[in-house]
């Protein structure tokens, strides 16, 4: 066995509180030569590990070394041995792509003979050579992130550090970004990579499972895996009953954790328990198990305890069961920006208890069309409408129909929970004993009682979301749009999120969501998949899948199609321009 | 080998050092808003202090009330008229101009009572009645001040015409040097200019740095090679040569706009002004070591540059009548030895008593600065 690449030996980081430690007691080695993932869900001290071992931050306790220099004694040296990529990929927005690389070579101390033949060889790598002349600012996200890359690869690094690289970043960026790194490990590069996404730690050859600073497993993502062979089922057939089956599976004691897979329900079941059987899932017709192969993300939420138990007991006085007209309905949206169409003749129906995503790459169109649908913008062309009422004849009132929930916490932080409820009744026109009923409702069902007097801005992760849905649907709305709502969340509160989601979905209200990331998609009924402002596929998810089914990938995912369909769109177009 | 790396990391490169200046005037160069707080903001403050503020009242508009029309009233009421310094309108009591006044449109009301030309004879006080809006109380005292000094000087006219001269009055007879016609726009400007030169030295400054730790940049920079030293002259080189420029925008303005005369060289502008742009370049990067957002650094620079500047500096509000605090607190703000100095080199000259005290205690402070900030900087995140 060769010596380590990174030897992390006790190290413990705190920021004043010593309670609240970022990082506590962390011992691990990185190897060269392979992609080691930092994983966890936000807040788990990945950042701050990647800032010890670049040497941004100084450990409290214990020793980090790089190729044997102490990261605070030797920090010259070892800046210049590693490269780092921190979150939003460092790069001066206003300078050139080409101007940004020059600053960089200068800074690092790339010698001038030997620039030419970097930055060429750094450019074909990234396939960033034709926009040399652009602003960095004005690159997409995926085009940002390489040419984060290529500055951080610009002394040829031995380490290479990459803090959340695929934040903000498309399916199909995130995918060239993988295999320009597996390039770089193959020239005996360490790589480290942190990822909120637990998809992403499959991908690696080694991971260190970070939870509140602290290590959960380290070692190949797939022993991990393996752990949890034989206990995970996929529940089929339930149809439109499947979300009340999850929920009731979830009640159960032998089921340890449960998610939407498009029309299955996916179950992994507790340490020695039985398999699932059909009979057992009381909902008026058959269903079928079957075993299927476990993800990272099962063995990481049996890591954590599983999910919680509890559901959302909202009052059951409200129901919205008039199934006559679609409550959502685009009809043939159009937004331009100057010459740029931002949205083209965007065209679709939610049917009454659905869940709609609209899917995307960024700058696709998504959060254009989105803002339309919230009255927020108003279309060049077209029309839309909520609960039959237009929104741009009547914004107020059709507003007054609909619950939103922004992707960042937009509630106020310095706010106690109890009043931002009453701010937000008040927003809503509910007062008196009205706004008493509706704050007193919401705090019952996302159980918000112990925490009403405390600061928002305090609260933990999970309760900040139920605060930021209680807010939303305080006015009892028949239609929920939701922007990205669990985005770099961990998976129990994303689970719990969802499940309050199901309960509202099963009493009739309607969501909209829009999202690039794969889980949510699975949540939704159908999809409509966003691509340089068209609209270019609406349909189940499994029917996206099976689309773009073929011998040479007989199961394909949500994202395989996902990146199948732009491919095949953006094929044509250059096609047609041709 | 080792050992060589290092020292050839920790000394300050010139290439380095060469890409930062680089990177930040190409920067400030597709910035509008920095161009705008060098050039605009500059001219506009000038404009605004040269035109708007003044604290001459020119042509104050005086209702005049003359009860009793006699050949007295009469010389007085030409007197009045034909000064530059009032715009006098005319009635024979005073209703009209009491509504006129508390609405605004009048600055004050002159009453020559029955009975003036018997007071005037008997030499009686209160011969006039000048009443004034006391809620405007800056006009309110110029109005009295200008009626009394017109009063003095009719009443010696009068007392020469008519050969009837006191031997024993004595007239003071003012005379203020260096701005003899006592124009506030001559003290007002240098006055603007050490603030606009604080603007860009400090405010700006401490905004470059700060928005490279919003846009996490700044934590690219620290894993690079770069040094706290070459960091600080790479922001401190194009930001003196933009403070530089809007200096020169001032002082072509102040000199073809406001008339205000150069007597002192231009060589000792351009050094007095270079060591005062230091400490405003040492406080703009002091405030940044320690704000890292752009909201909280252009607060930072509003209280402990800009506010002082206006208020400490001499230039609005006489120091030499504060409260002993206020005067402490005054000579530790560089603006009001800027102020003395660029007032002396404008309307006095190059006066070597005067600028190289004032320019030592400006290095000193810029010398102080600049070791605080470096010393505070941190080559971490925590």
């Amino acid at each position: 066995m060769t010596t380590p690449l990174v030897a992390i030996a006790d190290a413990s980081k705190h920021f004043g509180d010593p309670h609240a430690a970022a990082i506590s007691k962390l011992s691990a080695d990185i190897r060269a030569g392979r992609v080691t993932g930092v994983v966890g869900p936000d807040g788990a001290g990945k950042t701050t590990l990647l800032r010890l071992v670049a040497g941004l931050l100084a450990p409290t306790e214990g020793r980090i070394e790089v190729a044997g220099l102490d990261t605070m004694h030797d920090r010259q040296d070892l800046r210049d041995m590693i490269g780092y990529m921190p979150q939003r990929f460092g790069l001066y927005e206003d300078l050139s792509v080409m101007e940004n690389l020059a600053l960089y070579a200068d800074l690092k101390g790339v010698p001038d003979a030997d620039r030419s033949a970097i930055f060429k060889r750094l450019l074909d790598f990234t396939d960033l050579a034709r926009f040399t002349a652009r602003l960095a600012g004005k690159l997409s996200g995926g085009m940002k992130q390489k040419l984060g890359l290529a500055c951080a690869m610009l002394k040829s690094p031995r380490l290479l550090l990459l803090d959340e690289p695929s934040v903000g970043v498309d399916p199909i960026s995130r995918r060239e970004l993988w295999q320009m790194i597996y390039r770089l490990v193959d020239d005996g590069v360490g790589v480290v990579w942190s990822t909120a996404y637990l998809d992403e730690a499959e991908n690696c050859a080694e991971v260190v499972v970070l939870n509140e600073g602290k290590v959960l497993f380290q070692g190949p993502p797939r022993s991990m895996t393996q752990s949890m062979k034989g206990r995970t089922y996929q529940v089929h057939g339930a149809g439109d009953l499947r979300r009340r089956l999850l929920a009731e599976a979830i009640r159960r004691p032998d089921v340890m954790d449960g998610v939407m897979q498009g029309e299955a329900v996916r179950l992994v079941m507790r340490e020695g328990a039985h398999a699932p059987q059909p009979a057992q899932f009381d909902i008026g017709h058959e269903v079928a198990v079957t075993a299927v192969e476990p993800r990272f993300e099962d063995a990481f939420v049996a890591a954590l305890g599983g999910q919680s138990k509890r559901s959302l007991s909202l009052d059951t006085n409200h129901r919205f069961d008039d199934r006559s007209a679609p409550p959502v309905k685009a009809d043939q949206l159009t937004r331009r920006f100057g010459d740029f169409v931002a949205a083209d003749n965007i065209s679709f129906e939610i049917k009454r208890g659905e869940i709609f995503g609209l899917l995307g790459p960024n700058g696709a169109g998504k959060s254009t069309t989105f803002k339309m649908m919230c009255g927020l913008l108003r279309p060049s062309s077209g029309n839309a409408h909520v609960d039959g009422l237009d929104l741009y004849k009547a914004p107020a009132k059709a507003r007054g129909r609909l619950g939103y929930m922004a992707q960042k916490f937009s509630l106020y932080g310095d706010l106690s929970v109890r009043q931002n409820l009453e701010f937000f009744a008040g927003a809503y026109g509910l007062w008196g004993k009205t706004k008493r009923g509706a704050v007193q409702r919401v705090v019952d069902a996302f159980d918000l009682a112990p925490y009403l007097q405390v600061n928002a801005g305090g609260l933990p992760l999970g309760f900040k979301q139920r605060l930021a849905l209680a807010a939303a649907i305080m006015h009892e709305p028949s239609v929920l749009f939701l922007d990205e709502p669990t985005s770099g969340v961990d998976p129990l509160t994303r689970r719990e999120f969802w499940a309050f989601i199901n309960t509202m979905v099963d009493r009739g209200v309607t969501v909209m969501v829009t999202t690039h990331f794969m889980d949510e998609a699975e949540y939704c009924d159908r999809v409509a998949l966003i691509n340089r402002g068209r609209c270019i596929a609406i349909d189940t998810p499994e029917a996206l899948q099976a689309s773009v089914k073929s011998d040479a990938r007989p199961n394909p995912t949500l994202e395989d199609a996902f990146i199948q369909l732009i491919a095949e769109q953006e094929g044509g177009a250059r096609q047609v321009a041709a | 080998m080792s050992k060589t790396a290092n020292e050839r990391s920790a000394f300050p490169s010139y290439r380095r050092i060469r890409a930062l200046i680089r990177k930040e005037a190409l920067q400030v160069l597709r910035d509008p808003s920095s161009l705008v707080v060098a050039f605009v903001l500059p001219a506009l403050l000038l404009f605004l202090f040269g035109f708007g503020i003044s604290f001459d009242a020119s042509r104050l508009r005086i209702g005049l009330v003359v009860e009793q029309p006699t050949p007295d009233t009469a010389s007085f009421v030409m007197s009045l008229a034909d000064s530059p310094y009032f715009d006098v309108r005319r009635a024979s009591h005073s209703e009209p101009f009491v509504s006129q006044l508390s609405a605004g449109r009048i600055d004050g009301i002159i009453v020559l009572a029955g009975d003036f030309s018997e007071r005037l004879a008997r030499g009686d006080t209160a011969a006039i009645q000048v009443i004034t809006d006391g809620s405007d109380p800056n006009t309110a005292g110029l109005a009295t001040g200008y009626v009394r000094g017109a009063w003095q000087i009719w009443q010696t006219q009068r007392s020469l015409g008519s050969n009837l001269a006191n031997a024993g009055q004595i007239s003071i007879d003012s005379r203020f040097w260096f701005n003899a016609e006592l124009e506030s726009r001559r003290f007002l400007v240098p006055g603007s200019i050490s603030l606009i030169m604080m603007m860009i030295g400090s405010l700006l400054t401490a905004l470059v740095v700060s928005r490279e730790w919003e846009r996490g940049t700044m934590e690219a920079l620290l894993a690079t090679p770069v040094t706290t030293f070459e960091f600080i002259i790479g922001k401190m080189v194009p930001n003196f040569v933009l403070g530089m420029c809007a200096m020169a925008v001032c002082v072509v303005a102040s000199i073809f706009v406001f008339d205000i005369p150069l007597r002192g060289s231009i060589l000792t502008l351009t050094a007095f002004t270079g060591v005062f742009l230091l400490v405003a370049l040492g406080l703009g990067l002091l405030i940044s070591t320690v704000a890292r957002t752009q909201f909280l650094a252009s607060q930072l620079a509003m209280l402990v540059a800009f506010l002082p500047g206006v208020y400490l500096s001499g230039f609005l509000f006489e120091v030499s009548s504060m409260p002993t605090v206020l005067r402490a607190v005054a000579t530790i703000v560089p603006a009001s030895y800027y102020v003395r100095g660029l007032n002396t080199i404008l309307l006095a000259g190059d006066i070597p008593a005067v600028l190289i005290p004032a320019a030592g205690i400006l290095a000193l402070m810029s010398l102080i600065l600049f070791s605080l900030t470096i010393f505070m900087s941190r080559q971490r995140l925590d």
